[in-house]
């Protein structure tokens, strides 16, 4: 584990690299300004149409899931994957190019014990709030207006592990 | 006038979940972008409290299409909601609705259980357990495991990567064990 003292930019990168790999990276090297940005307002805007259509949003769908009562949820996770892994397979074997020509480029995940300790404290609060990170934003949306405060806490609990990062096993 | 019904009731899991997997390949081509949610909330703290630490110096700006795409996911729950209105009340498997009746939920009604995720709770010791610890943990612990269902479980499996495969079933051993252990006992709490 690096300490990280200074904040420089390489120093950064090298932290990233060796325990975080962040989800939802950027590779594109390009700058896009808020025109550009809006496409993914709108992938996003389907993306919740679905997840409340098929009510991955909902509290009683987790607890069917974590209850073995229901298929629905590991039907929709596992069709999921086989769709993301047969178009990475695509993209990869095709070598496809992004829309502006660049080749696609997806940073690795590292190994570190967080995905363990993570992992299981992310589990525990899944099955109480009923929701991950993206079914907290749809579940505002649908007009559960009191899961704003889940996500304040959310929030609070991602500033909570910058903080002590340092400090904790990885 | 078919279509439109169809749009209305529930969608299926085998049009829900390839949909989903889709977003995959359709962010990477549109940008470069890997499929992942809970940076947003990384970048929402490096953006607004960043407080002089490491882990939220770094230009967020340049990850801003996550947070477009989070705002996106909030508009899209709107428009199912309250344009795509569903007719009929939620189906909930028979043997859930009963381990849950015995905890206590009263309200099947809804996406959610009003039992718990109502404004009246926010003060309460349930509002404590069930938005702001519960939330806790999401945040905590998605960033603490560099991912979350999208991050890991899908865009990381898509991948064939190991370790997103430890996390993933990590989430699921967490989730089941708050099922099992966790929540009977927490609603016993504030019931």
């Amino acid at each position: 584990m690096t300490t990280i003292k200074g904040n420089s930019a390489e120093e950064i990168k090298l932290l990233n690299k060796e325990q975080d790999g962040y989800d939802g990276t950027n590779q594109q090297t390009q700058s896009e300004g808020f025109a550009g940005n809006l496409k993914y307002l709108i992938v996003g805007v389907f993306f919740g149409i679905v997840f409340v259509k098929a009510e991955i949003v909902s509290w009683f769908r987790i607890q069917e899931m974590f209850r073995f009562d229901s298929f629905h949820m590991y039907g929709v996770i596992g069709s999921a994957v086989v769709v993301g892994l047969l178009s990475l397979q695509m993209i990869k074997r095709f070598n496809i190019k992004t829309v502006s020509g660049e080749t696609v480029s997806i940073p690795p995940k590292q190994f570190n014990k967080g995905q363990i300790y993570g992992g299981f404290m992310f589990g525990l609060g899944w099955a109480i709030t009923g929701a991950c990170p993206g079914p907290l934003f749809a579940q505002i949306g649908s007009g559960f207006l009191v899961v704003i405060i889940t996500l304040l806490s959310a929030i609070a609990g991602t500033w909570t592990y910058g903080l002590l990062r340092s400090k904790l096993p990885h | 006038m078919e279509i439109f019904e169809l749009l209305h009731k529930p969608w299926p899991w085998y049009i829900a979940g390839p949909i989903i997997g889709f977003t995959v390949p359709v962010l990477l081509l549109l940008g470069n972008k890997s499929f992942g949610i809970s940076s947003s909330l990384r970048h929402i703290c490096a953006a607004v409290i960043p407080a002089n630490i490491s882990f939220f110096k770094y230009d967020w700006r340049k990850e801003a299409w996550n947070l477009f795409f989070v705002a996106g996911i909030t508009i899209g729950g709107f428009i199912a909601t309250y344009l795509l209105t569903n007719p009929d009340s939620l189906i909930i498997a028979d043997a859930t609705k009963y381990s849950l009746t015995q905890l206590g939920i009263t309200d099947f009604s809804g996406l959610m259980p009003k039992d718990l995720f109502s404004v009246d709770n926010i003060f309460s010791l349930k509002g404590l357990i069930f938005f702001v610890l519960g939330g806790f943990l999401v945040g905590f612990g998605t960033r603490y495991a560099g991912g979350c269902t999208s991050g890991h479980a899908i865009m990381g499996l898509s991948n064939l990567q190991w370790p997103s495969l430890i996390a993933t079933i990590f989430f699921m051993v967490g989730g089941f064990f708050s099922t099992w252990v966790l929540l009977p006992w927490l609603l016993q709490l504030v019931n």
